[in-house]
């Protein structure tokens, strides 16, 4: 649905070469440099959750939007809808929790705004953060940039984030809680660059998991990408969940999750350097590019043997009767 | 994962292949009953692994699939009314009814909430006193049980602000009414697994005599269906009638007594409309008169909502078995998950959303 409210009303109405690309972050030639630009807005319920809060969520979002990009995040900015009668201790943890994210990732929030709406008017909180970063003369990460052969890595286990949102939104008690993955992915993205290694395309897989993230590489790229089911890492609990939600694992949000194109000749020195970052421990390579036939497609080989085309969802998943 | 890793094994799942490769003489039509197994056998491609000989019918065990229009458009009737919380499973929200489907009429304003278990829609009632809580009790013997003790419960705490639409199935008359068709096609059965851990499988016995039919008590990982197929084929080329338990890690053959028993005291079994299958008799279960005060038709007064299906969708034909989801004319053109004909495209356990979802585009 917002995909389709995207491509039917928003993309044509503002319509221009830089937008149409369609990437996380804009790139902008400005007085020979090329900057790195992106903004979202923060709904989340509840609040503050296992892992994170909305504050977090929303510097770290930014700061991974940025990251795709191959850019260093500099500045962000954060606009606040508050409901009136707010809990101001609450306003206060969310705000600490922000600086402090940013502070860790040596940007700063440099300017903002806040609106109180009417009791009833809002869910509490919303914020909005946008953000601008340098991208390194030498880094060029697109969907045009992946090639065959490429291999395809992931730095960390699947769907920790959606599951758990889910389960506190519920109050679904598990034996040991599921955190959200909420993490800034800036620094390993910076130490992969520093490095000089040159990954051709990143992408972080937010909402709709890692198969929609897939998907929409494989399409903009017109490459087929295959995936090998079982290399894909979850955690034991997070797998759980999702049996008796009936999910599928592979279209639930992440938010400290992305995946990475490299040439193959790169692949273990990538790998190696993501080893090396508390966010990267478990980078793995989950799949390779082929310009087979069905173009613009992501095919995964299950246990059994057997091949299968992931699709987008139509809609949200909805937990199953029995 | 423990316990559901070793299920899902591929040795193990090449071991049974074997097999049942070396056990098939000769093509037989097969159907597993459950949506839960559809949905497994499409996705983990266990139909293009088996012999090109064994048909594997889907067959009606998906509870959003069967339940009629007419209680769609009655779960929208009362889910529209001010002062009403209407509480479903998630994947009722999406089945269309005549004009609309609860998520659209949720986008609209209703106050519709999905729920894990009725309890906790009674549970809403306690807390919201001054609204009307009514939960959408569909599905099988597997989730009657819970229903069963929402209402129980209620009637213990004297809580009138909570009631149930009740569209409730039962498996073995649909499986009786399916071999007892001039049309049937199917030689043996995968039994839904998870209605046998409530109902154990005394009920088969006297199907399996009648008809003379293997019947075997199947789960839902890939090794279990593949071991259900294998002993399933095994009694049909040996002749063999008989049920048997492949489920036996979960299903014994008396089952959970004690939901029995609360299903017997709280509901009555009756003649239920089928979506696409008609009126079978026996087949339903309707509140008993004891706890007639919690029918939500009565309270809404919507009993008299009788719909007709949408003549183009073929879901019925499916379930039955006679027609495979991809030979539907509409399928995947006039009918996809987005815009569902029926209730088989809509649910992720359909037949048809699974061939979609998993079959749609070969690689």
């Amino acid at each position: 649905m917002m995909q389709q409210l995207i491509d039917s009303i928003i993309q044509p109405t503002f319509s221009n070469d830089i937008l149409n690309q369609k990437h996380d972050s804009a790139v902008l030639n400005v007085n020979g440099s090329r900057l790195a630009f992106t903004t979202d807005s923060y709904v989340i319920k509840p609040l503050f959750f296992s892992g994170g809060d909305i504050g977090k969520l929303a510097v770290c979002g930014t700061l991974n939007d940025l990251a795709m990009s191959g850019a260093k995040p500099l500045y962000i900015t954060c606009s606040l809808i508050i409901e009136e009668g707010f809990a101001i201790k609450d306003l206060q943890q969310i705000l600490l929790s922000m600086q402090q994210t940013a502070k860790q990732a040596g940007v700063h929030i440099v300017t903002g705004d806040t609106k109180v709406v009417d009791k009833g008017k809002g869910d509490g909180l919303f914020i909005n953060t946008a953000g601008i970063g340098l991208i390194p003369e030498e880094v060029s990460i697109q969907a045009s940039s992946i090639q065959t052969g490429d291999h395809i890595i992931i730095n960390s286990d699947l769907a920790r984030h959606g599951i758990a949102i889910m389960l506190e939104r519920e109050g679904i008690d598990f034996e040991n809680s599921i955190q959200s993955d909420c993490a800034d992915l800036s620094g390993l993205v910076q130490d992969m660059i520093n490095a000089g290694l040159h990954p051709h395309c990143m992408r972080d897989l937010t909402r709709g998991g890692l198969a929609s993230g897939l998907i929409e590489l494989a399409t903009a790229s017109k490459y087929h990408f295959e995936i090998n089911e079982t290399s894909l890492p979850i955690q034991d609990d997070v797998k759980s969940a999702c049996e008796i939600l009936g999910f599928d694992p592979l279209y639930i949000a992440n938010e400290g999750c992305f995946v990475l194109f490299v040439a193959e000749a790169d692949s273990e020195k990538v790998l190696n350097c993501l080893h090396q970052h508390e966010l990267g421990k478990q980078a793995c390579v989950i799949g390779k590019v082929t310009d087979k036939h069905n173009k613009g497609m992501v095919s995964l080989e299950t246990a059994m043997g057997i091949s299968r085309v992931l699709d987008l969802f139509s809609g949200e998943q909805l937990p199953r009767i029995c | 994962m423990k316990f559901v890793d070793e299920y899902r094994d591929p040795k193990t799942a090449k071991k049974l292949l074997n097999a049942i490769e070396k056990v098939t003489t000769q093509p037989w039509n097969i159907m597993e009953v459950c949506g839960g197994q559809t949905h497994s056998i499409i996705k983990h491609g266990i139909d293009q692994l088996i012999p090109e000989s064994i048909n594997l019918i889907h067959g009606p065990g998906c509870p959003v699939c069967v339940t009629p229009l007419q209680y769609i458009d009655k779960a929208l009737e009362i889910a529209k009314q001010a002062n009403v919380i209407f509480c479903s499973f998630g994947d009722m929200l999406r089945v269309p009814g005549s004009e609309q489907d609860l998520l659209g009429l949720k986008a609209q304003g209703a106050d519709i909430r999905i729920v894990y278990s009725p309890l906790d829609a009674l549970k809403l009632a306690q807390e919201n006193q001054q609204k009307q809580v009514v939960f959408f009790a569909v599905g099988f013997e597997t989730t009657a049980p819970t229903v069963a003790l929402a209402v129980h419960q209620a009637k213990q705490l004297n809580c009138d602000n909570f009631s149930v639409l009740v569209c409730h199935v039962r498996v073995p008359p649909v499986m009786k009414a399916l071999l007892s068709s001039k049309n049937n096609t199917v030689q043996g059965f995968l039994g839904a697994g998870h209605v046998c851990t409530i109902m154990g499988y005394h009920e088969y016995i006297p199907l399996v005599e009648q008809y003379q039919i293997p019947i075997v008590i199947t789960g839902f990982e890939p090794v279990d269906i593949l071991q259900g197929l294998y002993l399933c084929i095994k009694q049909l080329e040996e002749g063999r009638n008989e049920v048997e338990n492949q489920y036996s890690r979960v299903v014994s053959q008396q089952g959970n007594q004690p939901a029995q028993r609360l299903l017997q005291q709280v509901f009555t079994v009756v003649d239920q409309q089928w979506r696409g299958l008609g009126q079978i008799p026996q087949s339903g279960l309707a509140l008993s008169a004891d706890y007639a005060h919690w029918n939500a038709e009565q309270r809404f007064s919507v009993a008299s909502i009788n719909t007709q299906e949408p003549k183009n969708c073929r879901s019925g034909e499916v379930l039955q078995g006679l027609l495979k989801p991809d030979a539907c004319p509409e399928f995947s053109k006039s009918c996809t998950p987005e815009h569902p004909l029926g209730a088989t495209m809509v649910s992720s356990e359909g037949a048809c959303a699974a061939y979609y979802r998993y079959r749609s585009h070969h690689v």
